[in-house]
């Protein structure tokens, strides 16, 4: 094995076993920034000895094994320091018992990675710095990687996970899983950061890209990981369906030239039917634990609407703008509001959504939002309100900052106002 | 990026004789950890070829031949896949290197195949040049 296959091997071994050993680690010294100090402590000695050794039968172990040495170093080094205070009879609080390593080897971890991600996503940070100390402890990915996905510069991300991590040791933020009512607002922020890590995936809102898929990867990775460490939570399972159902669609969202096709447009042939079952059973396990669906299992239950219809004319509208009633209810925002009048407009006509766009006319949040004149544009075309309609597609393109998305709204702007037919408008935002 | 992990069928898989607890213990704990580690798309195991039938095309453009199972050339066949989602081929190596030997007796094979991506259907030129001719038509189409 060449060294460059060596290093090749064991970056793919720590994406592997990072988690679990940070996890497992930050337990026994109830430091998140110290348990990663350690493992990535025991990848520089695997760095250094498997090259020349072979890749040891159990790494994940021989890893914990060179942490933990490490951790005992440390400990040992403290103590001695402890007795020069002559504070030999009071026990240190960071003090681990070796044997308990061991128990943390052999042991379930599923509780140590959900204390993590509790940890990692805790309120007391902000979203930029939660997603980037997510990604860094629970996707194993390295600062470069963070910062390339974002496309934002690398000591800007480094210096947002040093910052989060003395905040939390600051803070004295314990490790350990939040109960009661403190648990559900926690979890809360634990989906936001994952949600939030996909979407800037899924939608990347500046530049000529549409698909991002590094962030969409490793959010539905950590969603996978939180369902299997979580099963009780049907707002888990929920994030998971929507997340797998939107990213069945990848292949059939972009065009050949690159250029985004709408969902009532895309080819349904190329929507991923695997990812498309796996987000239906996880929304069904959601459905089976039997509490009220939350924002995120009635989005994945609006997602599924379109999954499950073979074609857009088979849409289940009256369904969806139940759902979307529903979403008013439990989350409610201008973003639902737009959706909710697309999804009356599609069931009962475009004068009803219509009305509902107009209710939200003079809402402060969306005054630099695209999506409400480009939907308003889409009612007013259907209508044959022609003029008005290419007005609002011309506001629409000067708010959106994709530029593809601009393409299509002036191309439609042009369209309302060069001919006097209605447009074929099949086309909507949801 | 999406890879196949293919068990390739044995004598005993087309004798349809089930496998043996150890071994379906060590399956399920293997199943388990791709599952915790999120990296667990799909897994299905496969009737034996007795079962199956094969539909060839002997002559291009002929009608297909149906020929019904078992097929004897077992190492070609297979038992059973698991789908993996993972960020490099090195993972998927990693991974795969740990699935349990899937039947013992020396006759374990795994075979390790990636699965396409989207991006890299559509970067074929000939593809884009395909897609976009269908298009062209589709539009045209529903002008007319």
């Amino acid at each position: 094995m060449t060294a460059i296959d060596a290093h090749r091997t064991i970056d793919a071994i720590w994406r592997i076993e990072s988690t679990r050993l940070i996890a497992g680690l930050a337990r026994m010294v109830r430091d998140v920034g110290l348990a990663e100090d350690l493992a990535q402590d025991a990848l520089l000695i695997a760095l250094e000895k498997w090259p020349e050794t072979g890749i040891p039968d159990k790494p994940g172990a021989w890893l914990m094994a060179a942490a933990k040495r490490r951790a005992i170093d440390q400990m040992r080094r403290k103590k001695r320091l402890e007795r020069k205070y002559e504070e030999l009879g009071r026990e240190s609080e960071s003090n681990v018992e070796p044997s308990e390593f061991d128990a943390v080897l052999e042991g379930d971890i599923g509780d140590d990675i959900l204390r993590l991600i509790f940890t990692t996503c805790h309120p007391i940070l902000s979203s930029d710095a939660r997603v980037a100390l997510t990604l860094r402890l629970l996707g194993g990915l390295t600062t470069q990687e963070i910062a390339r996905a974002f496309l934002v510069p690398e000591p800007t991300v480094a210096q947002r996970i040093v910052r989060a991590k003395r905040t939390l040791a600051e803070a004295r933020v314990p490790f350990e899983m939040p109960e009661g009512a403190d648990r559900e607002a926690r979890l809360a922020s634990v989906l936001e950061v994952i949600y939030l890590m996909f979407n800037e995936g899924y939608v990347a809102t500046s530049g000529g890209s549409w698909l991002k898929p590094t962030l969409c990867f490793e959010a539905l990775r950590l969603g996978r990981i939180l369902a299997a460490a979580a099963p009780d939570e049907p707002e888990v399972h929920g994030l998971v369906a929507l997340m797998e159902i939107q990213s069945s669609r990848f292949k059939a969202r972009v065009g050949p030239t690159g250029e985004p096709i709408l969902l009532m447009d895309q080819n349904r042939g190329q929507w991923d039917h695997l990812l498309i079952r796996r987000g239906l059973a996880a929304l069904e396990r959601a459905e089976k634990l039997g509490r009220p669906f939350g924002p995120y299992a009635l989005q994945a239950a609006i997602a599924a609407c379109h999954a499950r219809a073979g074609t857009a004319g088979e849409t289940n509208w009256i369904r969806i703008a139940a759902l979307y009633d529903a979403l008013s209810r439990v989350a409610p925002s201008p973003v639902v509001e737009i959706n909710r009048a697309v999804a009356l407009s599609m069931a009962f006509g475009p004068e009803v959504g219509l009305e509902v766009v107009d209710a939200l006319a003079a809402e402060p949040s969306l005054k630099e939002y695209p999506l409400l004149p480009g939907v308003r544009g889409d009612l007013l075309a259907k209508l044959g309100r022609n003029e008005e309609a290419s007005g609002e597609f011309l506001r629409a393109a000067e708010l959106t900052r994709n530029e593809r998305e601009r393409g299509i709204l002036l191309k439609r702007a042009a369209e309302c106002g060069g001919y006097d037919e209605i447009p074929d408008s099949e086309e909507k935002q949801s | 990026m999406q890879f196949m992990m293919i068990v390739k069928a044995t004598k005993d898989s087309e004798a349809g004789k089930p496998p043996s607890l150890e071994l379906i213990n060590a399956m399920m704990k293997y199943n388990e950890e791709l599952a915790k580690a999120g990296v667990l798309v799909a897994g299905q195991g496969l009737h034996p070829s007795s079962d199956s039938i094969r539909i060839s095309y002997p002559e291009p453009g002929g009608k297909p031949k149906v020929t019904d199972g078992p097929f004897t050339e077992s190492k070609e066949l297979i038992a059973g896949f698991t789908i993996i989602e993972v960020s490099s081929r090195e993972e998927a190596i990693e991974w795969a290197m740990r699935m349990p030997d899937p039947h013992g007796f020396g006759e374990g094979q795994i075979e390790l195949r990636q699965i396409f991506e989207p991006e890299e259907l559509t970067q074929d030129p000939e593809a884009l040049a395909k897609e976009a001719a269908l298009r062209e038509r589709v539009e045209r189409s529903r002008k007319a």
